[in-house]
């Protein structure tokens, strides 16, 4: 009793500073997005004055120039096409084997996996670019598809292993007691449990395809590239359009943000290669 | 449950195709992952050290020559390659431990603030993590432009005079690994507000009981519970950060001159750029010696302490 009261004086003393200082965290966090939209809905010569102008009605402007004369429809579908297509194979590819780690113990196989975690990707990428190049696939969608798989199917196993995991291996035993062979337990029962967690595997898998770089940046020709690169080539030509650069930013990311919101809990698991569970 | 007690693959006899799958079902689900994901992983490793060896350009003109360990023979007199190195290192020592630090702290103070407010706080303290990368490199070198970025409207608004960030050679390191802080200490906050809301409460009450301070809390039982979660941060920080691509060639391209020209950066530039396959094959070699190394490193101190 005794310990509790004195806990409950000392939290409302310090619990002042404590707000406080995660304020000032968050402020510091967020502002760079602040100024990133900010800078987005404001024209040139407001981006452009030597003090920051915080008050101001907001132009579109920005969102016209790089929509329309960058042709960001164009490498957003070329980004949809790939994310798509890599998630699509990821998931063909990774739910039997996330099942299988998950029902027969495979764990060494699950730690397998995590290796491209620790290769660095500029590793692939020449080996790649000279296969790629024999088999005349560079510039295709095939070989962003391919490379992506590197990223979307390790993510797609580690977070499906828990999900797999977490289902009682009873009611797949009452299937194959109804008749059912062990692979149409698997998708008949299994996989129908897990749909959730399909979708946050998918969510996932779509968000890091969508944000990869290195690769498209090498791999895709001027018609298949994907929005990260075609904005980086946007402002390697000596671009000083602080407000159209802005825009493109809030263009690539707000899909992520909005994905994000529906597989919070999952991210951690996503980033650490399953190494820690959030 | 055993195959035998299958009526429906009893009755289509022993050696149907679905019996055998169904018996081998343990190797042949996870068998196309694993060998896509050899093919894409593993091969292109072996060629590369493969490739390491030869003098070998993109151009398919120049003929290819075998010179065995002559490249990692040129790595070691290079002077650009040393440069690399310590960009490299210089820019995970600087970033790793603020991100530790930082993250330690905030990961205490969200852990004191249980209020509803920490389902908001955790879903935006995700945010620069998710960012597309290009995208947070493109906000920062913004913010980093000496004549009209607003860090340098910051600074003066201090009464501390303009600085050049990423434009000047002395301070670029530190300002990409300052973009580095900020994307990736919330890794390490939530990492850590996992390892602290998993936490028994019987040691801490036992201790306060006998009458512990709370600094001695602090060292005493909370850092010793809480290793496994900052070895797992740590380990996942350093190899991500010697590894760092994106936000560099976006903010920087291993500019001033090579002020920021880190290892990964090189060995792209050197093949892509360069067109010298063999000798950037050479140098990803070694980065990524470097990397296993210091992954391994982390694991055997983890094992010690």
């Amino acid at each position: 009793m005794t310990v509790a009261k004195l806990q409950s004086r000392t939290r409302r003393s310090e619990l002042f500073w404590v707000n406080g200082l995660i304020a000032l965290t968050l402020i510091v966090m967020l502002f760079p997005f602040a100024w990133m939209i900010l800078t987005a809905f404001r024209t040139q010569t407001q981006n452009t004055s030597s003090v920051p102008v915080w008050f101001f009605v907001p132009t579109l402007e920005n969102f016209v120039t790089v929509i329309v004369g960058q042709n960001f429809f164009r490498y957003t579908l070329n980004s949809l096409i790939v994310a798509a297509a890599a998630t699509g194979l990821g998931l063909l590819l990774g739910l039997p084997a996330a099942y299988a780690i998950a029902r027969y113990k495979l764990r060494g196989l699950a730690v397998w996996v995590l290796v491209s975690r620790i290769i660095p990707y500029v590793t692939f990428l020449l080996p790649w670019f000279l296969i790629f190049t024999q088999l005349k696939l560079t510039g295709t969608y095939w070989a962003l598809i391919l490379t992506h798989l590197i990223i979307t199917l390790p993510m797609i196993v580690w977070v499906m292993i828990a999900f797999f995991e977490d289902i009682p291996v009873e009611l797949e035993e009452a299937g194959l007691i109804d008749g059912l062979t062990r692979f149409a337990a698997f998708y008949r029962i299994a996989v129908p449990l897990v749909a959730p967690g399909v979708a946050t595997a998918t969510i996932l898998s779509f968000i890091y395809s969508w944000n990869q770089f290195l690769f498209s940046l090498i791999l895709a020709g001027p018609d298949t590239k994907t929005v990260p690169v075609a904005v980086f080539n946007f402002i390697s030509y000596g671009s000083v359009d602080f407000g159209g650069i802005a825009a493109a930013a809030v263009l690539i990311t707000l899909p992520v943000v909005i994905l994000s919101l529906f597989v919070q809990r999952h991210i951690l698991r996503g980033l650490t290669g399953g190494g820690v569970k959030g | 449950m055993t195959p035998a007690l299958n009526p429906k693959a009893q009755s289509r006899g022993a050696i149907t195709l679905s019996s055998f799958v169904d018996r081998h079902l343990r190797w042949l689900m996870p068998a196309p992952a694993i060998i896509v994901l050899a093919l894409l992983t593993l091969a292109p490793l072996l060629f590369n050290l493969f490739l390491s060896t030869q003098d070998r350009s993109v151009s398919s003109a120049l003929p290819i020559r075998d010179v065995g360990l002559g490249n990692y023979v040129e790595i070691l007199r290079d002077e650009r390659f040393w440069n690399a190195m310590w960009q490299m290192l210089k820019f995970t020592l600087i970033a790793v431990p603020v991100q530790l630090g930082l993250g330690l702290g905030i990961a205490l103070l969200l852990n004191r603030q249980l209020g509803v407010m920490q389902g908001v706080i955790r879903a935006l303290v995700l945010l620069p993590m998710i960012a597309t990368p290009v995208a947070v490199a493109l906000i920062w070198s913004l913010m980093f432009n000496p004549q009209l970025g607003v860090l340098n409207y910051f600074l003066e608004t201090l009464g501390l005079g303009r600085s050049l960030w990423t434009a000047d050679a002395a301070l670029v390191i530190p300002a990409l690994a300052l973009v580095d802080i900020w994307q990736w200490t919330p890794l390490v906050t939530i990492i850590l507000l996992a390892g602290l809301q998993s936490m028994p409460e019987e040691p801490f009450e036992a201790a306060r009981i006998d009458g512990a301070s709370p600094w001695q809390l602090f060292t005493q039982i909370t850092l010793p519970l809480l290793q496994p979660a900052l070895f797992a941060a740590l380990t996942l920080r350093l190899i991500d950060a010697l590894k760092t691509y994106d936000i560099i060639e976006v903010i920087t391209q291993g500019g001033p001159g090579i002020a920021s020209e880190t290892l990964n950066v090189l060995a792209f530039r050197t093949g892509f750029e360069f067109l010298r396959i063999g000798y950037a094959s050479s140098l990803l070699t070694v980065l990524l010696i470097v990397v296993t190394a210091v992954a391994l490193g982390v694991n055997l101190l983890r094992r010690r302490v």
